[in-house]
């Protein structure tokens, strides 16, 4: 009860918040998207680029987030922005990177090489074969990576808390610090439903975004 | 129409370099339908990728209507060819009218433009439009699927066809009904056509002229009849099967071999055939009748001409072709 008077007296506070977190994984996964898009469809032309580029992908998955961050903290010092948005957006955009190009890369790949012999038969060039073919038919699965994306960067946007990028985690940190329940309860369970109706809203679009001849019926 | 010289392509692999195809020469005219025909690996696909240059050639010329095709763009190139792979590779996420329009839309064609004309082959493949330009490729049934690839091929009217076994993948009673339709098709669009098979029943339905690969090099370019008939050497011969004269029978009609009547009627017995059957029919009737002639009937049923066995075997013996 107390938890829920917490949430009503505290709603604009709320609202606020998740505006805070939604400026941070939104900015991180439209740039993912801009750069790993374009690079999980460079590298289906090289197996051996492919690989070192994945392969570095997941070693940044390795490193936790935290330590990210302590990482970021003295480079981006230099021009002033050691903490706050910038490094959160940083360091949520660099998780974003491999689920986007694993799956453009794969999705790009898996293709049937029928339809490439087609496509180039028929006089498309390499551009032409990519917006209108392989890109339309690999989108299910990029928009697959975007959603993965989306969820991590959920959960890393709320450690940044703690380097003063705001955001729900606000709520976590406080609620720790203070050993107040009711903080810990409310951002935990505002974190649970953003990404729940990110995933939601994603799956949506993944279905609208379905050529309707590939849909499953 | 289609003149190869002595065109050439070596692979470099990691046990060194394989020669695929090797100082392959022919011509095909205009409105012939040729058929390279051999065993997998004998270099025909290969031979066909290089004339749209989906496979650039080791050296050799391929000259289509004169023109040398190393001084056109390939991407220029291809998009007048038409072109029918054996996987068809309809895109998935396209309609069958947009998918027919790829190549109109490649060359600037506006919707409307290319919407009558996905229409006008779809007919002409015994489709009706209204039922299936707006479905996908999942949509469709083996058979009717290729036929879209091989009206997708002719969109922009291209004078020449590469189809790389087109008709492999379909079901024999399927594979049938598509050549016979597209023999029919042929006989009013006279496309150059230049036919990947390695069906030698096939090869005999399709070809004007079949050319028989042996390990990359063309062994013997010549019409059915003759091929069967005279097999260049051991390789053809036992390719084209110890059934081969069986297999020249279908290439024959009764009206060739006939001995037409005057007037008179004749009577051999029930069994007629009609002039146009081919000597497979005859051959037919004569072993399940044991008869020594058949009277051959015209549509109404007059009798028009016999056909004999001794004739038949004359046919066969004879020196050439048709």
């Amino acid at each position: 009860m107390e938890t829920l008077a917490f949430i009503l007296h505290n709603l604009p506070a709320i609202g606020e918040r998740t505006l805070e977190h939604l400026s941070i994984v939104g900015v991180a996964v439209g740039v993912a998207i801009v750069t790993g898009v374009p690079l999980g469809i460079a590298i289906t032309q090289s197996r051996r680029t492919a690989d070192a580029v994945l392969y570095l992908g997941s070693i940044v998955m390795t490193i936790p987030s935290i330590a990210l961050f302590g990482i970021l903290i003295p480079i981006l010092s230099k021009i002033g922005q050691g903490i706050g948005w910038l490094p959160a957006v940083i360091a949520a955009m660099l998780y974003a990177q491999l689920p986007i190009v694993r799956n453009t890369y794969t999705a790009i790949r898996n293709v049937d090489p029928a339809l490439r012999s087609a496509a180039d038969g028929m006089g498309m060039s390499v551009s032409q074969r990519l917006a209108r073919v392989e890109i339309p038919i690999a989108l299910p699965v990029i928009i697959a990576g975007v959603r993965v994306a989306v969820v991590i960067n959920i959960g890393v946007t709320a450690i940044a808390a703690y380097i003063g990028a705001g955001g729900l985690g606000t709520f976590i940190s406080r609620g720790i610090s203070q050993s107040d329940i009711r903080q810990l309860i409310t951002g935990a369970l505002a974190l649970g439903l953003l990404a729940i109706a990110a995933d939601y809203s994603l799956a949506w679009l993944q279905r609208r975004l379905t050529p309707r001849g590939m849909a499953r019926p | 129409m289609i003149r190869l010289e002595a065109l050439t392509k070596t692979f470099a692999t990691p046990k060194g370099s394989v020669t695929a195809v090797d100082g392959v020469s022919l011509e095909v005219r205009q409105g012939e339908t040729c058929v390279l025909l051999g065993p997998s690996g004998c270099g025909k696909t290969t031979t066909l990728r290089m004339i749209n240059r989906l496979v650039a050639p080791t050296s050799g010329k391929i000259f289509l209507s004169g023109r040398d095709t190393d001084t056109v763009d390939p991407v220029e190139l291809r998009r007048g060819i038409g072109y029918v792979i054996q996987q068809i590779g309809l895109f998935p996420n396209m309609t069958v009218a947009e998918n027919i329009g790829v190549v109109p839309r490649l060359l600037g064609w506006d919707a409307a433009r290319r919407r009558r004309r996905a229409a006008e082959l779809l007919s002409l493949l015994g489709l009706p439009p209204a039922d299936f330009a707006d479905r996908y490729p999942n949509e469709l049934s083996g058979g009717q699927a290729q036929r879209i690839g091989v009206a997708r091929a002719l969109a922009v009217d291209p004078p020449v066809l590469l189809m790389d076994e087109p008709f492999a993948a379909l079901d024999p009673v399927n594979r049938e009904a598509v050549q016979g339709e597209f023999l029919r098709m042929q006989v009013k669009l006279r496309k150059t056509i230049l036919f990947v098979s390695h069906d030698i029943d096939e090869a005999v339905k399709m070809a004007d002229r079949i050319a028989i690969f042996h390990s990359g090099r063309l062994v013997q370019f010549a019409e059915p009849d003759e091929m069967l008939a005279h097999p260049a050497d051991a390789f053809v011969a036992s390719f084209v099967g110890s059934d081969r004269t069986l297999k020249r029978l279908r290439l024959i009609c009764v009206r060739e071999v006939m001995t037409p009547l005057e007037g008179g009627r004749v009577d051999t017995g029930p069994p007629t055939v009609s002039p146009d059957d081919d000597l497979r029919r005859v051959a037919a009737l004569f072993l399940e009748h044991g008869t020594e002639s058949l009277s051959c009937a015209d549509a109404a049923g007059r009798v028009v001409g016999v056909v004999t066995r001794e004739a038949v075997a004359r046919r066969l013996a004879a020196e050439g072709s048709r």
